[in-house]
């Protein structure tokens, strides 16, 4: 990250639900080509920040830019040079996976091969399947894969990991970190600490629409540790994780 | 993988010059064709359109095909120690509408005359004191009672035909023609109806079930992530639904007409006709299939929503029986459904020869549904 060039900046976003007040003032800058972590508890604005920033949601003040473009006045234009994954999304009923990507190229407007799309996500074997009969680590890469057809700039990935296995979690991080050395810019969302440290080149933390905290994980531990912090628990040299992937292997388990 | 990379950061920087052109040139018929052609795939895998549009109405269609080809049919039993020989029974059998049992047991046909399988016992015996010749006894049935009547006159004929031979007539002879007409088969009533049948389940249903799901599962949502307008969306799910209608309607038409002798007066032009009448059909039944897929809460909601729509009108819009069958307290409502009017319309243009221009009032009255019912659809519609 030597030129650290800001392909997203959201300044002061709010959004209020009614009363409810989801995001009250954010501000932050995503850099170019790097993985940039949204991190918090549940209800904590994530999803709704990500939201709006895709053009998904309107919101109810504050700048947000996208690669330059306004959020206001060029969702369409942002549209193109960006792919999403959603969380919990589903796909066209009765389509296998070929037939899946064939409609998201016609909608991107782009001429795609599907296999070699299915080829970036390693699921060239399921390339007749149904999305509903693929695993949870499949349906994830396919999302993934879908958010790859218009070689967008930048990939949005709200929590692609929740619910699956360590080794499936293990391949989608492989997956989104080449996304990264392509030179795709990628904003996820996650829940788990372990994996925005080892992903993720910034993060930021989002605890009731405000952000309590930006910074690279290493830097954000560093301060921590400097302000007296100590763990409870001894620290050992490998965690259960650890144990759990050394036991089963680290293949793909689908 | 490692190998993807590679591949993928050479093409990156090609890539990314014709995509700033691509911002400006942005196809809306290629994403509209697109789904389309996805929502047209699906619909051709998912049971419950091809039931509703094919199998349903093929089935009614074959049921009543075979049932309804000549007409009423009498059966009469013959009743056992009959004289067989004579010319009353010849004259019977020649009719074509009687179905004579020679050989039936006494008890049998008891039993069949008290349910109304035979419409009436005819025994027929020699008069051994000369003239008449012969003695013609029938008992009707209580259970067939219209048969009977039918029969009834049948006979009279009959006898006055037969006793007649060779005398003059002393006071007068009637001399009765019948134009030859056009033969009204039972195919000509119901397979009209059967396709209004399938436009409207096919609209209702089928609209319904797609965009729930699609909002439903946040697939709609997907969608909005990338430039496609609604407008494409709408569209294109319409273009797929109402193709598949069509090729539906037209396989009914086709399968009506070369194996049951559907009428068409007009040939092709009265396919035309037809399928033209089918697409203002099913683009007004898909504005009901919009409405309840806004109003449905649940997906199991849909089915009731979608009967309350279907199902009044599948009883009282003549799919089955004329209207005109109707008590009349019954025949207001009848004529307040659109489906009543597809029905006629299809009638009038396949078995009278209508073109579009004679049936133009009920294409008004869809016309006018379709405007009110897209009117409550824009209302309800549900994109999140």
């Amino acid at each position: 990250m030597t030129d650290k060039k800001a392909i997203i900046s959201v300044n002061n976003l709010v959004k209020h639900y009614g009363e409810f007040k989801a995001v009250q003032g954010l501000s932050f800058e995503v850099y170019e080509n790097e993985i940039f972590g949204l991190l918090g508890p549940n209800g904590a604005g994530k999803t709704t920040t990500l939201e709006i920033i895709e053009t998904l949601r309107e919101k109810t003040s504050g700048e947000v830019l996208v690669d330059g473009l306004n959020v206001d006045s060029d969702a369409n234009a942002i549209k193109q040079i960006i792919g999403v994954q959603l969380q919990a999304a589903g796909y066209y009923p009765n389509l296998n996976l070929v037939e899946l990507l064939e409609l998201f190229a016609g909608l991107y407007g782009v001429n795609v091969t599907p296999m070699e799309m299915l080829a970036k996500v390693n699921l060239q074997d399921k390339a007749k399947a149904k999305y509903k009969e693929l695993s949870g680590g499949q349906k994830q890469r396919f999302s993934i894969a879908t958010t790859l057809i218009n070689s967008p700039k930048i990939v949005f990935l709200d929590e692609p990991t929740t619910g699956l296995d360590p080794q499936a979690r293990r391949n989608l991080w492989d997956l989104i970190s080449e996304i990264r050395n392509n030179g795709t810019t990628v904003v996820i969302t996650t829940h788990y600490m372990d994996e925005a440290e080892q992903l993720c080149d910034r993060v930021a933390f989002v605890e009731a629409g405000k952000i309590i905290a930006l910074d690279t994980p290493d830097q954000l531990i560093d301060n921590l540790i400097a302000g007296g912090f100590e763990r409870k628990k001894e620290v050992k040299a490998a965690n259960l994780e650890d144990v759990f992937i050394n036991l089963t292997g680290k293949a793909w388990r689908e | 993988m490692k190998d993807n990379i590679e591949d993928n950061k050479a093409n990156s920087p090609l890539e990314s010059l014709p995509m700033h052109r691509k911002a400006v040139g942005y196809n809306h018929t290629k994403a509209t064709l697109a789904l389309a052609k996805a929502s047209f795939r699906s619909i051709t895998r998912s049971p419950s359109a091809v039931i509703f549009t094919l199998a349903f109405p093929l089935i009614f269609i074959i049921v009543f095909g075979f049932i309804g080809g000549g007409g009423i049919k009498l059966d009469v039993a013959v009743a056992p120690g009959s004289d067989l020989q004579n010319p009353v029974i010849a004259a019977l059998e020649k009719t074509g509408i009687i179905r004579l049992t020679k050989n039936d047991t006494q008890e049998n046909i008891d039993k069949n005359l008290e349910k109304g399988a035979y419409d009436a016992l005819i025994s027929v015996e020699k008069n051994p004191n000369g003239l008449p010749a012969y003695f013609t006894n029938v008992k009707y049935t209580s259970a067939s009672l219209t048969n009977g009547n039918v029969l009834k006159s049948v006979l009279n004929d009959l006898a006055h035909q037969l006793n007649t031979v060779n005398q003059k007539p002393t006071v007068t002879e009637i001399r009765a023609t019948t134009i030859t007409g056009r033969l009204h088969r039972t195919i000509d009533f119901i397979l009209p109806g059967q396709l209004g049948f399938s436009l409207l389940s096919t609209g209702v249903f089928g609209t319904a079930f797609i965009f729930f799901a699609l909002r439903q599962n946040l697939v709609i949502k997907r969608f909005f992530a990338t430039p496609v307008r609604r407008s494409s969306i709408v569209l294109g799910e319409a273009i797929a639904r109402i193709g598949f209608a069509l090729l539906g309607a037209l396989f009914i038409i086709i399968i009506g007409h070369f194996a049951f002798n559907f009428t068409l007066i007009n040939g092709v032009v009265t396919v035309i006709n037809m399928i033209v009448l089918a697409t203002i059909g099913i683009i007004v039944f898909m504005g009901f299939g919009f409405v309840v897929s806004g109003l449905a809460k649940s997906e199991s909601t849909i089915p009731p929503i979608s009967n309350i729509i279907t199902l009044p009108q599948f009883l009282l819009s003549g799919t089955f029986f004329s209207i005109n069958a109707f008590p009349t307290w019954l025949q207001p409502i009848s004529r307040a459904l659109p489906l009543t009017y597809l029905n006629d319309a299809m009638r009038k243009v396949a078995f009278e020869g209508a073109n579009l221009w004679d049936v133009k009032q009920q294409i008004l009255i869809m016309v006018v549904w379709g405007i009110g019912i897209y009117a409550i659809a824009v209302k309800t519609f549900k994109w999140e």
